[in-house]
């Protein structure tokens, strides 16, 4: 990322553009004062006091994801690998997000916990919740300051504002809109975002096959035909046979790192615990799921034109880097090479759009950890609702502080790299996290115990195999180029944290069945399971499981079609 | 808790958008502008597409207007 503000992306931004993006900022705003209005307790604060439609906290699903480093990342992928990049729309979310709707969305919205780590508490006990609460969110803060630093660089580049400067105005957005509404103007602000992040590509997307002369065209001028299938992606792996990069895409992309990712990261399951009934909650990945299976049109298709029209990304792709640009930069070299001013405007305010909502995202799941399960349960209990909502407001300008202080540390740092490694990092708690939850969700003997020693041994297997394959540590033993080191990691992780997790219920003493009813499959009720299906509820096209099947059904269809 | 209508905000915006984007592809994108993006008057589309979508939002929010507040909703 560093390296994106010596080639030159500056954009030729006029004032209408700066009006269109006033616009935006004004409304951002509006959504926070008016959002204040409905708060009136902690719930409110935190959790939208569970009231939210699911259409809204779909979408909020997909948007709260669809930050700096998903959309530089996913366009620069296109860009570098070509069409296997949808792997990581198709396979490495849509079954995850059904599997978290139908499978497990019961138990956290059941249960009524008011947070991922909530449930760990009350599956497991405080060692594994203390873990789980910490890590999660010390990991927000650091992700937030990335997606901090990735946002002011880029409005460094477009816009030339200095960098201190773009950090700190865009923290003050974030801050003023999330301590004023709280959850809900973070979410009202997501789905916003989602729109104006498809209004600045999907123009892009439009004016770019056009000029290459349709889809047609698109295929003639794509000079390695491989990188038109998504199938075996040996480039995108690592692994060099075919056979063993599709099984380390199926069971380590797909199952291990997306399930881990989806179902367990707190950032995301808490636009679903905010809908207004089980519905609405089971019914929110999986709304999100559809437009997370089509948006890779308007990111990778992007992706692939700008490695074949923008004369320097062809170079780069050929291997001449002296123009200084980088994958990373195809968004803002098409914007400038394609878009006029006014519809300019419009991409320039979606691209801002979608780094604050990664932003908003972090600090939003970040105060809720933070006062529920961490100053609730253990600094200072039993006090009236007013005052934990005073600790969530507080939390939330603590963490808008500190993002700052560890956006400066990424820029100190150099950017890029960090990202790599923040990646790395969610993929060391991710995995075993998701193996925790899945054994203790279904198999009722897993003990307290088993539950952190399981996290412990599946993060340390995750390490070790990061050690022994990064090139830059110098112990090279695992030669895994690409994505592949952190889909074996994961992997592994995953299978560890099972074994251990299953020798050690076995010699240790489990919880006894009553304090595990709605927390366990087979000590939950099936009425407590199902969700109603009357009033809002009602109605064919409301059905979670028919809505999950749909969209696996519309992924198929496009692997056949685009694989 | 009630929240206002987000498909307001949502029609609102993008009709906004729209209307200018439209105004400035019909009587302000210069021919050089246009050659840049393949030939497409792109403002012109674009605004005429987020216009729709605002009309979309503001049907739906007029056709299922949001449920009146039914004693305190939820159980919580």
């Amino acid at each position: 990322m560093s390296v994106l503000a010596q080639a030159d992306l500056r954009l030729d931004a006029g004032p209408l553009d700066y009006a269109l993006l006033v616009i935006y900022f004004a409304v951002v705003l509006g959504i926070g004062f008016m959002a204040r209005r409905s708060v009136s307790s902690s719930l409110d604060f935190l959790l939208s006091g569970r009231s939210l439609p699911a259409w809204v906290t779909g979408l909020a699903f997909i948007s709260a994801n669809l930050g700096a480093l998903e959309l530089m990342g996913m366009t620069a992928n296109g860009a570098q690998y070509g069409m296997a990049t949808v792997h990581y729309y198709w396979i490495g979310a849509i079954p995850a997000m059904v599997f978290l709707g139908l499978v497990m969305m019961p138990f956290y919205y059941g249960s009524k916990v008011r947070s991922v780590p909530e449930f760990m508490r009350r599956r497991f006990g405080n060692a594994a919740h203390l873990v789980n609460a910490i890590s999660f969110a010390v990991a927000q803060v650091l992700i937030a300051g990335i997606n901090l630093y990735a946002l002011a660089v880029i409005i460094n580049a477009l816009l030339g504002w200095p960098l201190p400067l773009s950090i700190v105005i865009a923290a003050l957005v974030v801050l003023a809109y999330t301590t004023l509404g709280g959850l809900s103007a973070a979410i009202y602000n997501e789905v916003l975002q989602f729109f104006v992040i498809v209004a600045a590509l999907a123009p892009l997307t439009i004016v770019g096959l056009i000029k290459v002369g349709g889809w047609q065209g698109l295929v003639d001028k794509v000079t390695n035909p491989e990188q038109l299938s998504s199938w075996p992606a040996t480039d995108l792996t690592g692994i060099s046979n075919p056979v063993w990069s599709v099984v380390g895409l199926v069971f380590g992309l797909g199952f291990v790192l997306s399930f881990g990712y989806w179902t367990t990261n707190f950032a995301e399951v808490q636009r679903a615990m905010s809908a207004k009934s089980m519905s609405a909650a089971r019914r929110t990945p999986i709304i999100g799921a559809y437009p997370k299976a089509l948006i890779p049109f308007v990111i990778i298709i992007p992706g692939i034109i700008a490695a074949v029209i923008i004369p320097e990304l062809s170079a780069l792709k050929a291997g001449d880097t002296s123009s200084g640009v980088r994958f990373n930069d195809v968004l803002p070299l098409l914007m400038r090479d394609l878009l006029p001013n006014g519809i300019l405007g419009i991409a320039i305010t979606g691209l801002l759009a979608s780094f604050m909502a990664g932003v908003a995202a972090n600090v939003s799941s970040f105060n809720t950890v933070f006062t529920y399960d961490l100053w609730q349960d253990y600094v200072k209990k039993d006090r009236p609702d007013e005052y934990y909502l005073r600790i969530g407001r507080l939390a939330t300008v603590g963490a808008c502080v500190l993002a700052i202080g560890t956006a400066f540390i990424a820029a100190a740092l150099g950017g890029s790299n960090i990202m790599d490694y923040i990646q790395a990092l969610f993929s060391f708690f991710n995995a075993p996290l998701f193996a925790t939850f899945i054994v203790g969700m279904f198999w009722k003997r897993m003990t307290p115990t088993a539950g952190w020693v399981g996290l412990l041994a599946g993060t340390f297997t995750a390490i070790t195999i990061y050690v022994l394959s990064e090139p830059t540590i110098g112990v090279r033993v695992i030669e895994l180029p690409g994505q592949g080191a952190s889909f074996l990691g994961a992997g592994l992780a995953f299978v560890v944290d099972v074994v251990v997790s299953v020798a050690v219920s076995l010699v240790t003493r489990p919880k006894p069945d009553s304090e595990l009813v709605g927390l366990v499959y087979s000590l939950t009720p099936k009425k407590d399971r199902t969700h109603s299906a009357t009033g809002e509820d009602a109605g064919w096209y409301r059905s979670p499981a028919l809505l999950g099947g749909g969209v696996l059904a519309l992924t198929t269809v496009l692997y056949i079609i685009f694989g | 808790m009630r929240l206002f209508d987000l498909r307001i905000i949502i029609a609102f915006l993008f009709g906004l958008y729209g209307v200018i984007l439209v105004v400035t592809g019909l009587g302000f994108t210069s021919t050089e502008d246009i050659d840049k993006a393949a030939g497409v008057n792109i403002n012109v589309w674009a605004g005429a597409a987020m216009v729709a979508l605002s009309l979309a939002f503001t049907l739906w929010a007029w056709l299922r207007p949001l449920p009146l507040p039914t004693g305190e909703g939820k159980q919580d």
